[in-house]
């Protein structure tokens, strides 16, 4: 190996070992096409409804390639939000980890097939807390 | 293929409120286009990871997020990254104003 090659070689080892940490993405639950086994693939099956979950998302979007959702958790020790919009055909949008020095809180645009419920899941000492917001879509936002 | 971001990041009131936008298609297998949308976004700040999120299809194209950290005082670092299904990823770092 030349000195320029072993140079390459391991400049693309610690390029890709970054890369490699970041990328856990839960295939499974991603995957699944029912909110039920959404929701199972991220250990949620048997979240209690709770009132200390705030979605603020407007009734009517008229546009489901873009319905704004505000997510807030005032459930104690929440440590991950999931987010699951029950008629998509792919129901979970994303799981956001909130570690030490972060708040429980996310605001983000999704796609929306349909009408639907939306369900944020709160992830808090072990337990998992949810709360659904139904929200009523005009046009269909999935050929996005 | 990996587009601008754009971040801002602001302390008020004992909390930092982050607003980063991506420019990414966001392509679902819907479209009749092949499927390419970010998967992980990571927050971090003064270099300590605070947010980390999967994601999937179902976000808007060129996502935008507000997150918001504990603390945080004038000139904080703040970075975030994506990587997405096709391993393109790109990195933000800004000041906290």
């Amino acid at each position: 190996m030349t000195r320029r090659s072993s140079l390459l070689a391991l400049l693309g080892f610690l390029l890709a070992r970054p890369l490699g940490a970041l990328a856990a993405w839960n295939e499974q639950a991603f995957g699944a096409k029912t909110a039920a086994d959404a929701l199972k693939g991220i250990g949620a099956s048997g979240a209690a409804p709770s009132k200390d979950i705030v979605i603020d998302a407007p009734q009517i979007a008229e546009n489901g390639a873009v319905v704004p959702i505000e997510i807030s958790s005032n459930v104690p020790g929440t440590s991950a939000i999931a987010v699951v919009i029950e008629k998509n055909p792919f129901p979970l949008a994303g799981r956001f980890e909130f570690k030490e020095g972060a708040l429980p809180f996310v605001k983000l645009n999704v796609k929306m097939g349909e009408t639907s419920d939306v369900r944020v899941v709160a992830f808090a000492g072990g337990k998992q807390f949810t709360a659904t917001r139904e929200i009523k879509v005009t046009i269909g936002g999935c050929g996005g | 293929m990996a587009g601008p971001m754009k971040m801002r990041a602001t302390a008020s009131g004992g909390t930092t409120e982050v607003r980063v936008l991506m420019t990414h298609p966001m392509t679902t297998a819907q479209s009749g286009q092949a499927l390419h949308f970010i998967q992980n976004v990571t927050v971090k700040q003064n270099g300590k990871t605070v947010i980390e999120a999967e994601i999937s299809q179902a976000v808007s194209r060129n996502p935008v997020f507000s997150f918001r950290l504990k603390g945080g005082a004038k000139g904080d670092k703040i970075e975030v990254s994506w990587l997405d299904n096709k391993g393109e990823t790109n990195t933000i770092e800004t000041a906290v104003a």
